[in-house]
């Protein structure tokens, strides 16, 4: 994220960050801010940290409905079973969609790092683009679904399928209003450090709402399709 | 808080700085990343589907190749690596990775336990049949 | 239809109890704002305290919440012991069952999610950044905003009272009694939206502690130089931040049951009700030692200063915290042993929590030896420290027997599990706070609690709990169940009515609390605390003047060693005197803002709405929460500066009470 700076840095402190041993140059020792006992971390680090534990606890909310889809996946109450419903092609476009705009998001972060505004809001509106296309193909499956009497009333299979992949695309859709919010603050604003730090954010949101994804697809789409 | 800006001995989640110089930085690193992932996409839809593979370990392979994909995207799109400077990042993924796979595997333990437990008798389903 | 389903109806007319008590409710909270806007305060308070982004503030308000709502869920006490006294051989007491269950639930409800939780987080919030020498927590906005939800999920809660009904289906409502078809008002609704909208504000708590106490602390401050109590608020926040999220997602998939027509735990179309039950305890557990670990903090800290001694075995008391941080995660099937899952998952689960109690174990020696060979004071936090010594130990051991499936089979459900609950709660939290709030309240306010009234206070409180309790652990074992509106059997009705006495003796102690603060805020000048150190401290907060300045301390401190502040003042007694006055510079503050305060309003606005089923007024506040995200995120300028003019007056000012202090002393012996 700051290429041009950190080979100097790196090179500059003279020593490998990545050596054993406790305190002295081991670069985890006591000079550390934060984790050792350098006094507080800077700002961003802090934000970063935090955003981070935030994400931790939302991976641990989508566990609980990993959990019941587990457990209820099975009761398809006479109803539709996912190897009746689930479509492997638009789900393989969707994944496509999805981590691409993860890719497109990271090098939208290494623009930001550069301070080039039209490179990250390109970069930036295509990962919107493709989460918006994810996003609608999620929602075209969701109505056909209802319209053919597979709706999240018919059986509670269907209740906790619809509620674990919706609780993602509801995220998405989070992401994507963040997304725009955060175009128009790059746009109107610049690259200030407050704007950077909500950009560093918004990266580790989009890249785990992939993360997530990936246990998604696996286990609900690819296992359930084999019924 | 102190204003300067990075600070050596601890990352950000997210942040590259002390590994730039590694081949998982920069540009290059999310390429390798999407590449990476776009095989190991494709491997598990391939698997989902075809009959090569003994049928019953197709769920673990699946698992495993998604635990596997998940593994890169920590690394090259989120930067998690194995250095002191991550140490804290690298702790809290891993108390949240426990308490995500106590919920799943416990429920599932115990559900399965639990509905085994309360299943209905031949009997008493007839019973319940219209 | 605009009002969705609420109309005329909502509002109890015909029954008289919770009439009266919200025709109360409302003229006393009237009577407050009018005597507050006759006095012109309401510029101060809006500047001072509703848009303070200060710890301290934010901490003070948390635990005025807490006590405030632990005085209701008492009073909803009182009224399940006075009803199960009277409705006795025959009689039908004075509470109907459709009343009387609104009331354990509400009981349940408050005292954990709206009394316990912020009377903790409020002395984990004020205290925390004082011990690590810093300036505020990593997200004071934030802080803001998770204090202001979780006010307005205690509203919510209240506002049931008087406008429609509370849930009657316990503090965790088990399904299928809690969908739609068993529950079609609105009671459960307004327990599910109260709690998903604290819990919002209880998770970024979570991750604003866990942040500050691992990326914010004094230059010097390793991790093994932090106090204890900082220690065992990360192990609490770390398990806020684990487990709360799995509380969300529980009650979502209930609230889609309910709204949504799911069947997650329906009794039809392949629903499992017992899934409900496993996942709420996956929280359930975790929840509760996230209530004790700040309590055995408090307790650390209460017991080394009152020994005069350093605390005994820190590492092995911090290896025992993150020990009971990972096991809580492994226990929570004891509180289902009975629903079936059988003999080997009942085992692995029985010998897990027999297990954990080894950490308890652990910290209770460490207390002990700490007092060993001290020289020990006995003012009021010390007196809540050793009643909680000897009454957690018998709640453990209760808890450590009902941890015995066989055991449990006989026991759950009974009131010897409800005993067993409220002697470790009441006996460890609840103690924990009382001596936590008489410890750092003169930190908080510069004036110490009087400690005449404060003995008055703790000697009822634990006659009361002691005799109440013990009465119902002895009518546990005789065979009663939990929550009887009417009670049959003659043998435990003798019981009961001494547990009813003992309830009277812990109101004389709630009511002498009252006075307590009544007196001490009349008598503030003799009490005044003028060093800032009135109980010889060994931390941190104890080195800033009481109330600290807005910015805690003029210069960060530089930490070498443990205890720092022993550290500091020894030498400065040794010395006589003080060290050289530090080099002062401008400092940067967050600004106030009203974020937390709007967002908390329209979060109040959604959850009415969606409880009632107002759908374009839910919309309404979502749009403007949304544009009050968007408002604050857009805003020029975050931080100010405090000049060096005003820093210097103010230390100065701590300097020279400490010098006076130190002179006064002349000398004598540490």
């Amino acid at each position: 994220m700051s290429a041009p700076a950190a080979p100097e840095a790196a090179r500059s402190d003279r020593h490998d960050p990545y050596a054993l041993g406790r305190g002295g140059h081991g670069g985890g020792g006591h000079e550390a801010t934060g984790h050792g006992e350098g006094g507080p971390a800077p700002k961003r680090t802090v934000v970063a940290y935090g955003f981070w534990i935030y994400l931790l606890s939302d991976i641990v909310m989508f566990s609980g409905f990993f959990a019941a889809y587990a457990v209820l996946s099975g009761e398809t109450a006479g109803g539709p079973t996912g190897a009746q419903i689930f479509g492997r092609g638009r789900v393989a476009i969707e994944t496509l969609c999805l981590l691409l705009s993860s890719y497109t998001c990271g090098l939208g972060s290494i623009a930001a790092t550069r301070g080039s505004r039209p490179a990250t809001l390109g970069w930036l509106a295509a990962t919107g683009v493709l989460g918006a296309l994810f996003l609608g193909i999620e929602l075209q499956e969701f109505a056909e679904l209802v319209n053919e009497g597979a709706g999240p009333q018919r059986s509670a299979f269907l209740s906790s399928f619809f509620a674990l992949v919706g609780l993602h695309g509801l995220h998405i859709g989070v992401g994507l209003l963040w997304l725009a919010t955060m175009m128009a603050q790059i746009w109107l604003k610049g690259f200030r450090p407050n704007v950077q730090r909500r950009l560093m954010c918004f990266n580790l949101f989009w890249h785990a709402l992939d993360i997530i994804w990936i246990g998604v697809f696996s286990i609900v789409y690819l296992l359930g399709y084999r019924g | 808080m102190s204003k300067h800006g990075h600070d050596h001995g601890d990352s950000a989640p997210g942040d590259e700085r002390i590994n730039a110089h590694e081949a998982a930085s920069g540009a290059r690193g999310y390429t390798i990343g999407l590449g990476l992932a776009l095989v190991l996409t494709a491997l598990s839809f391939w698997i989902a589907s075809t009959d090569l593979v003994w049928q019953p370990a197709v769920p673990t392979a699946i698992i495993v190749l998604a635990v596997a994909q998940m593994g890169v995207h920590l690394v090259f799109f989120l930067h998690v690596t194995t250095g002191p400077d991550n140490a804290n990042n690298v702790i809290a993924l891993a108390f949240g990775v426990l308490v995500v796979l106590l919920v799943i595997g416990g429920s599932m333990w115990i559900m399965t336990h639990l509905n085994h437990n309360m299943q209905m008798t031949a009997d008493a389903m007839k019973m319940r049949m219209p | 239809m605009m009002l969705g389903k609420l109309d005329w109806s909502a509002i109890p007319i015909d029954q008289p109890i919770p009439l009266i008590a919200a025709a109360v409710v409302m003229i006393g909270m009237l009577g407050v704002l009018g005597w507050v806007t006759k006095r012109g305060y309401w510029p101060y308070l809006w500047r001072e305290w509703i848009t303070s982004v200060d710890h301290k503030r934010i901490g003070v308000l948390y635990t005025m919440l807490g006590i405030l709502m632990l005085v209701r869920g008492f009073i909803d006490a009182i009224m399940m012991r006075t009803q199960q006294s009277l409705a006795t051989g025959g009689s039908p007491g004075y509470l109907p069952p459709e009343h009387y269950d609104q009331i354990f639930s509400a009981h349940g409800t408050i005292m954990i999610f709206f009394g316990a939780m912020p009377f903790v987080i409020g002395l984990m919030n004020f205290v925390v950044p004082l011990q690590l020498g810093v300036r505020d927590v990593a997200f004071p906005t934030l802080n803001s905003v998770s204090f202001w939800l979780t006010a307005s999920g205690a509203l919510l809660v209240n506002v049931s009272l008087v406008i429609g009904e509370f849930a009657r289906t316990g503090w965790l409502p088990y399904a299928p009694l809690s969908e739609t078809t068993y529950s079609p008002g609105v009671g459960v609704d307004y327990y599910l939206w109260a709690i998903q909208i604290s819990g919002v504000g209880t998770l970024m708590s979570g991750i604003n502690l866990v942040t500050t106490i691992l990326k914010i602390r004094a230059p010097g401050m390793s991790y093994f130089r932090m106090p204890m109590f900082c220690w065992t608020a990360l192990g609490s926040n770390m398990l806020i931040v684990a487990a709360f999220p799995i509380l969300t997602a529980t009650l979502a998939m209930l609230t889609l049951d309910r709204y949504g027509g799911f069947h997650f735990f329906t009794n039809e179309a392949g629903g499992n009700m017992m899934m409900f039950v496993n996942l709420i305890w996956a929280w359930g557990h975790p929840e509760v030692y996230i209530l004790i670990l700040p309590a055995f903090g408090i307790f650390s800290e209460v017991i080394s200063t009152f020994s005069g001694k350093p605390l005994f075995g820190y590492r092995s008391m911090v290896a025992a915290t993150l020990f009971i941080v990972v096991v809580s995660f492994f226990v929570w099937l004891h509180h289902f042993f009975t629903m079936g899952a059988g003999a080997d998952v009942n085992a692995f689960f029985g010998i897990a929590t027999s297990i954990i109690a080894v950490g308890t174990g652990v910290k209770i020696y460490n207390w002990l030896f700490t007092m060993y060979g001290g020289r020990i004071r006995y003012p009021t936090p010390m007196l809540w420290s050793m009643a909680f010594l000897v009454m957690f130990v018998i709640g453990g051991m209760t808890g450590v027997l009902l941890a015995v499936p066989p055991a449990d089979f006989m026991l759950h459900n009974s009131m010897f599990l409800v005993a067993h609950f409220h002697n470790v709660i009441v006996g460890g939290v609840v103690f924990g706070a009382f001596a936590g709030y008489t410890f750092w309240f003169p930190k908080a306010f510069g004036f110490q609690l009087d400690e005449r009234w404060g003995k008055i206070a703790f000697w009822p409180s634990i006659g009361g709990f002691v005799l109440t309790f013990g009465a119902l652990y002895v009518v546990g074992l005789e065979g009663m169940t939990r929550r009887l509106q009417h009670v049959e059997v003659q043998e435990w009705v003798p019981w009961l009515h001494v547990a009813l006495l003992g309830v009277g003796f812990m109101m004389i102690g709630v009511a002498a609390q009252i006075v307590q603060l009544v007196v001490s805020i009349r008598d503030r000048e003799r009490l005044r605390d003028v060093t800032g150190d009135p109980w010889d401290g060994r931390s941190l907060e104890w080195s800033t003047a009481s109330p600290p300045p807005f910015f805690n301390f003029a210069v960060q401190p530089d930490v070498h060693g443990e205890e720092v502040y022993w550290g500091i003042k020894q030498r400065a007694i040794d010395e006589q005197r003080l060290g050289p006055e530090p080099e002062y510079a401008p400092i940067e503050m967050p600004r106030n803002t009203p974020t937390g305060f709007i967002t908390a309003f329209f979060a109040t606005l959604i959850g009415f709405a969606l409880i009632w089923h107002i759908w374009w007024l839910a919309a309404l506040g979502f749009v403007g929460a949304y544009a009050t995200f968007v408002a604050f995120a857009w805003r020029e300028e975050e931080d100010y500066e405090v000049s060096v003019d005003e820093v210097a007056s103010f230390d100065r000012a701590r300097r020279a009470a400490r010098a006076a202090w130190l002179a006064e002393r002349d000398g004598q012996p540490t």
